[in-house]
């Protein structure tokens, strides 16, 4: 049977494929993180959630899809017991699109189904992730976390059309109807 | 028999009851999400039943459980009488009150905000209050762990502090840092909002506040089944620990590297920059290593099993264990859980790649191949290997033992392998009812059903584990001590670091201070709007 500096040989062996392995995950993340630019949304922007509703980008009417003299894309999403507000928005294909939530009362979660886009929602934040969309069609897009009895009826859709079919007002304004 | 046998079976038993109850949920949770529809299937019934079933199983089956086996290997490891019973036993009431205060209040439908809370949404402060006290009575018995294993050093000056113990009182400091965040969270943010004191919340403090409970709390639930490992299945296989030093290390790792990583699961949250996710992502890949460790220490012992039973070649000692014994098959059944669950992990770990399974129901198949899984299987495997010297009565044949636990990995791996791919398709969690008609929901209904299929098996095997328990036993033909697994090398000697915790306290103080010290503080230096409390009892 093994001596004890057997044993230690083997373990020691061991050790260098636990470092290798550990050292191959961090890397792969790391890679992503930094030459691909994959990290979570982080922020961390304040706002009140008592107030938000009131003036401001998450003021009603600045609601929905916008886009900017510059061409960015812009969409803004009130999460609230139990709806997105507005139920429905629209993107652009092949573009990168900035979409921004915020919440007057509880927790909430978005995620776009066979998308990248996922974050909480927590109020007192602003939750903002980017995203390309790829995919044309009425992308389901629920309230991932739970916000009350209501929750499982919580959800919107983000219709993805192709760069020909989105069209904005002269405001810069796009939204579902106009579809 | 053991002299605390009635203070040991009082938890073990608490904590099985309360599992059997929460796995009837745990099925007809699965049947109201699949396109059957069962009885009484509203979203305030389904809910109210997830709260229940995460307390009891969170909180109650494991907080018990540890208690109960911790007392066992204290007065079974060290060969010594418990100190201070009269406080354990005290310490059991205080939880006792705490789970029965704490169910009844969700039960009564006044605390549906499921078993991680979630302000501002608030319920009943007798929830709260309930949990709390079922804490309280686990802090006693992390004095009690810690006084057992002092009185026996001073008894043993020089001695190496067993395995089983080292690792109990490993896990039970563990559990004191790891309580201090939900403790925090609860006594100044919940349970004020609950009494009506205070009218707002500042949800990023609380949620960083439950991170730091959130993963060590998996640990401290994972500490039994990694002594079972260590301590227990090396002699029930026939064979040897390889190494007590890499037990003792894999130990204090754990209570190392449990703590400063519980932001890993806030990756998706807007509270916090990115610098401090990806220094907890890091750490949280170290938390990788005392189990990779552990994985080959053991796989080392079962060949040592292996080749004594007469097994050759480079695989032939596996057939050659002695499968039929219930603690090597639930080693064996754990590993395979603990191989899909850790690959998982992993991903859920890699913090860009969380975004595409974050709050689907790939998370809810994680948590449960590897808590419920790998786990769980190994609390059925201590129960019956420690049930003859609790009881004085044997079971007659090991074969419903063995159907038992059959039962519980195929079950396991049919309701979460379709969990994982529903993930992986977009299925969020956390939802009562599904609208089928949707055609990106549609395709869902037949995977749904497999892991509502996959539900009811476990649901057999969870009652088929209380009858081999409470079933007719055979009384034993000779007195029956607990048995440990010898080490390869008897350790006669350990430094100093590894028979003790003195150091590895300071090293958790420091960890936690780089890890958590400036996300807990932002909250004071620049205090966030507050939300409003949401009431969910009246």
């Amino acid at each position: 049977m093994a001596s004890e500096e057997d044993v230690l040989r083997t373990e020691i062996r061991w050790s260098y494929v636990v470092a290798g392995a550990t050292a191959l995950i961090l890397g792969a993340i790391l890679f992503a993180g930094l030459a691909r630019g994959i990290n979570p949304p982080s922020n961390l922007e304040r706002i009140d959630p008592k107030t938000l509703h009131l003036t401001g980008e998450f003021a009603e009417g600045n609601l929905g899809t916008r886009v900017a003299p510059n061409g960015d894309v812009t969409v803004r999403i009130v999460t609230t017991q139990f709806a997105f507000v507005p139920q429905c928005v629209v993107v652009p294909t092949g573009r990168r699109v900035t979409l921004r939530f915020a919440s007057p009362d509880v927790i909430h979660g978005v995620l776009v189904a066979g998308t990248n886009v996922n974050t909480m929602v927590i109020p007192g934040y602003v939750a903002q992730v980017h995203s390309t969309f790829t995919k044309t069609g009425d992308l389901l897009t629920p309230c991932h976390e739970y916000c009350g009895l209501g929750h499982s009826q919580m959800w919107a859709v983000v219709r993805a059309v192709p760069p020909d079919r989105f069209a904005a007002d002269a405001e810069g304004r796009a939204n579902c109807d106009r579809l | 028999m053991i002299a605390s046998r009635r203070l040991v079976l009082a938890h073990l038993w608490t904590a099985f009851i309360a599992f059997a109850a929460a796995c009837v949920l745990g099925a007809w949770q699965m049947w109201v999400r699949s396109p059957l529809r069962p009885p009484l299937a509203t979203p305030e019934n389904y809910f109210l039943s997830v709260t229940a079933h995460g307390s009891a199983m969170a909180y109650v089956l494991t907080t018990f459980f540890i208690m109960g086996f911790g007392y066992y290997v204290a007065e079974t490891a060290l060969g010594r009488p418990l100190p201070r019973p009269r406080i354990a036993w005290a310490a059991f009431w205080i939880a006792m009150l705490g789970t029965l205060l704490a169910l009844g209040t969700v039960l009564s439908g006044r605390a549906t905000v499921l078993y991680t809370f979630y302000p501002p949404m608030t319920g009943s402060a007798v929830y709260y209050v309930g949990l709390v006290l079922v804490v309280v009575g686990s802090w006693v018995w992390v004095g009690l762990m810690v006084e057992a294993m002092r009185r026996w050093k001073k008894a043993e000056p020089g001695r190496p502090v067993p395995l089983a113990m080292f690792a109990t009182v490993a896990n039970a400091i563990m559990w004191a840092w790891t309580t201090v965040g939900v403790a925090a969270e609860l006594l100044f943010q919940v349970i004020p909002a609950a009494l009506g004191l205070v009218q707002s919340v500042d949800v990023g403090l609380s949620r960083t506040l439950f991170s730091w409970t959130l993963h060590a709390i998996v640990y401290f639930w994972l500490f039994p089944a990694y002594i079972a490992f260590y301590t227990m299945a090396p002699a029930a296989a026939g064979g040897r620990l390889y190494s007590d030093t890499m037990g003792r290390l894999t130990f204090v790792l754990f209570l190392l590297y449990s703590l400063p990583v519980g932001m890993h699961h806030l990756f998706m949250d807007p509270e916090h920059s990115t610098g401090f996710k990806f220094l907890q992502m890091v750490l949280t890949a170290f938390v990788a290593v005392p189990t990779l460790l552990t994985v080959f220490t053991i796989t080392a012992s079962m060949e040592i099993a292996g080749r004594l039973a007469g097994g050759r070649g480079l695989f032939g000692w596996i057939g050659a264990l002695p499968w039929h014994r219930p603690m090597v098959l639930a080693t064996g059944l754990s590993f395979v859980m603990l191989f899909f669950g850790g690959g998982g992990g992993l991903v859920n770990m890699a913090y860009g790649m969380n975004a595409m399974v974050h709050n689907t129901s790939w998370v809810t198949a994680h948590f449960h191949l590897i808590f419920g899984g790998t786990v769980v299987i190994m609390y059925f495997a201590i129960a019956y290997a420690i049930w003859p010297s609790l009881t004085g009565r044997e079971a007659g044949s090991f074969t419903r033992q063995r159907l038992q636990l059959w039962l519980w990995f195929i079950g396991m791996m049919v309701t979460t392998l379709p969990w994982h791919w529903l993930g992986l398709l977009g299925q969020w969690r956390r939802v009562a009812l599904f609208d089928y008609t949707n055609p990106t929901i549609a395709p869902w209904a037949p995977w749904v059903i497999v892991s509502f299929v996959g539900g009811l098996i476990l649901l057999v095997s969870a009652l088929l584990f209380v009858a081999n328990l409470a079933g007719r036993h055979v009384p034993a033909l000779r007195a029956l001590p607990p048995r440990y697994a010898q080490s390869h090398h008897e350790a006669s000697h350990v430094p100093t670091a590894l028979n003790g915790f003195g150091f590895w306290n300071a090293a958790v103080a420091v960890l936690m201070l780089a890890a958590y010290g400036w996300p807990i503080a932002q909250f004071f230096v620049e205090p966030s709007p507050g939300a409003i409390v949401h009431r969910v009892d009246r």
